[in-house]
């Protein structure tokens, strides 16, 4: 870092001034021309990224507010100041709330099964398995084909009538489910789609995590006779709990998000705004349809900050419930890790066992 | 990003001195690769099952499990010619994607070298900022943005979709975390000291250094334009779409033909099929790098 400090005086540096300077002023111009380079280079540099970040993505957020406090209409115009009238009007609208609704359940049905499967996937990718790579690309393939080819494949496996779904429960006597009709099954069916191309992907980042948990502290858990079972939920899981935390968090930021897939979930009944009965519209859908098909700007801004809010909030709460439940397992930790050190303690002055660094290891942690 | 510095390179083939007996940590069994082969089934039987259906008849579609695929693929090709501008679509996404790709691993280099390697003052205070930013979904800003492009005029052009994403706040992370472990410092100081101007040492210090996490952003941000929907559907007309765009077109309508959409899912699937057999093992490499989404 020292590197880059500019400096007053270096005479080394520089072979055209065989005179050391006395002072600032003495400077020649290339040493100005140096000096200026070393402290405007950086600006220069970042600025790029800041004048275009501010103009396509901080402005149309703060100016989102801006649409909000106006009667602003997609062909008229900008039209009166209402102040928070779209607000109260958005707060009032049914449809709102069951956008909130569809997404919440969508999220929650997406979320939680995806990090559970992801975990046991990248719990089976990190033991000594033959063909890392192959495995490894084989659970990413799904990430590849992008929301609206997922969406309209799924949407055609989903098919109430000769659906794949349908045909495969039909083998085990189940009755064909109404995937387009029913609220639920159209939740699950669209949660099945985020589903199916995030979780390798989301895999291969715990994987990543995995892999940096030394393997002394398995071989220890094992010599001490954990099971396979007991060493994943006592050391894996409290191992990556940052890399835990950052996929919860992304996974419900991306989840509040979801538009493809209940956009292109059954277009032919009702033109593409979330089912006939609106059953299955998430809140980026509703945002879409006030703004581009009602032509609603005002009230669409304001869907867009109370969305923007209820993210921040989720994403704080996330934060704030994933911190304690670290701090309340680590209280337990430390007395199951007092408690077995003692007993550790008893079974080696007794000669049972031969080295303790396992248990050592484990209560480093 | 949240992993520690060790998970950036693929872990050293690690030796078990325990026994295989008791199937405690030696190599792993018969419910491993079997849970394995399951996952690799579920990931490629929907994209199968599409080429299936797309190239059968409706005798297919009445079958339970359909596995092999039929004659009919390249006459439901044609019909997705006729019903969507295929190549112009798949033209426009190339074009969109390549620009934006050039542009967001450009300003995210330098701006990351910057934040990694230089001295500036708010330095610290920009950085929080730009991490602060990453979180916030900038598609919540559409309408001033679409209400930008219709000022503009640019609404049905390529520009108005290039334009929102040349920069992300995800890309200059990024590059900051890769460049802040990978150049030393002292290298910096001896470009120095050779008389290297500050753009000299960005290009003959930084740029090589960082070569592989430019390779790694590019994979991912080409993705990130490709795969975009919604806000090119709002500004793009059906005339002039990206392949998203275009292919959504397929289902609209009351009847829909759907060997045909899927056709079109399969067509608008083997670009990206291409770059995961290219570079797949650098897009699994990225992910557990920590190239997060973005």
């Amino acid at each position: 870092m020292t590197s880059t400090l500019p400096r007053p005086a270096a005479p080394a540096t520089d072979p055209e001034a065989p005179r050391p300077p006395r002072g600032r002023t003495d400077l020649t111009f290339r040493q100005r021309l140096s000096r200026f380079d070393v402290k405007a280079s950086p600006y220069l540099y970042i600025s790029p990224f800041f004048l275009t970040f501010g103009l396509i993505g901080l402005f149309p957020l703060v100016y989102t507010f801006v649409v909000s406090m106006y009667d602003w209409q997609l062909l008229q115009g900008q039209g009166e100041f209402v102040g928070f009238e779209n607000f109260a009007n958005v707060l009032q609208d049914p449809f709102f709330w069951n956008s909130i609704f569809n997404t919440f359940s969508i999220f929650l049905l997406s979320s939680i099964p995806q990090i559970a499967v992801a975990l046991v996937i990248a719990a089976v990718l990190d033991q000594n398995i033959k063909a890392k790579t192959f495995w490894r690309m084989s659970v990413l393939l799904p990430y590849v084909v992008a929301p609206v080819a997922v969406a309209l494949i799924f949407s055609d496996m989903f098919g109430e009538q000769s659906g794949l779904v349908n045909n495969l429960l039909g083998l085990i006597g189940i009755d064909p489910v109404q995937w387009k009709h029913d609220t639920l099954a159209s939740h699950f069916a669209i949660a099945t789609m985020v589903n199916w191309r995030w979780t390798g992907y989301n895999a291969l980042i715990l994987l990543a995590a995995m892999q940096a948990i030394p393997r002394d502290l398995y071989e220890s858990a094992a010599l001490d006779g954990a099971g396979g079972v007991r060493r994943f939920f006592s050391i894996t899981v409290p191992s990556i709990r940052p890399t835990l935390i950052f996929v919860i968090i992304t996974a419900t930021i991306g989840g509040l998000q979801i538009f493809a897939e209940p956009k292109l979930f059954d277009v032919t009944s009702a033109g593409g705004i979330g089912g006939f009965d609106r059953q299955f519209q998430t809140t980026v859908l509703y945002l879409w349809e006030m703004a581009f098909f009602r032509g609603n700007f005002g009230e669409a801004a304001a869907i867009a900050w109370l969305l923007f809010l209820l993210i921040v909030l989720i994403g704080l709460i996330n934060f704030l419930l994933s911190r304690r439940i670290a701090t309340a397992e680590t209280r337990i930790d430390k007395k199951r890790t007092a408690r077995r050190l003692r007993a550790h303690a008893d079974r080696a002055s007794q000669g049972l066992v031969g080295e303790g660094a396992g248990v050592e290891e484990r209560g480093n942690r | 990003m949240t992993a520690p510095a060790q998970t950036r390179i693929f872990p050293v083939r690690r030796q078990s001195p325990l026994p295989k007996r008791g199937g405690r940590l030696g190599r792993p069994g018969f419910l491993a690769y079997g849970l394995l082969t399951a996952v690799l089934l579920g990931s490629a039987y929907p994209l199968w099952w599409s080429v299936v259906l797309g190239s059968g008849t409706n005798a297919t579609r009445s079958e339970t499990l359909p596995l092999l695929p039929g004659g009919n693929f390249f006459a439901n090709a044609a019909k997705v010619f006729d019903a969507i501008p295929f190549w112009t679509a798949l033209g426009n996404s190339l074009l969109v994607s390549s620009i934006i790709t050039l542009s967001v691993v450009t300003f995210s280099t330098l701006a990351g070298y910057a934040f990694a390697k230089l001295r500036f003052r708010g330095r610290n205070g920009l950085m929080v900022f730009v991490v602060a930013t990453m979180a916030i979904p900038t598609q919540l800003g559409i309408i001033p943005l679409f209400i930008m492009m219709k000022q503009l005029g640019w609404t049905g052009t390529l520009g108005a979709v290039i334009v929102p994403t040349l920069v992300t706040a995800f890309g200059v992370f990024f590059m900051r975390q890769y460049l802040v472990d990978v150049i030393p410092d002292e290298l910096i100081e001896a470009a120095r000291v050779d008389g290297a101007n500050q753009i000299r040492t960005f290009f003959h210090v930084a740029v090589p250094a960082a070569r592989p996490a430019m390779a790694i952003l590019a994979l991912f941000t080409f993705m990130m334009a490709w795969t975009d929907f919604l806000w090119p559907l709002i500004v793009l007309s059906p005339t002039n779409p990206t392949l998203q765009t275009a292919l959504a077109q397929l289902q609209s309508g009351y009847y829909v033909d759907y060997s045909v959409v899927l056709t079109g899912a399969v067509l608008s699937v083997v670009p990206l099929l291409v770059l995961f057999v290219l570079a797949g093992r650098q897009l699994v490499a990225g992910i557990m790098q920590g190239a997060v989404k973005g």
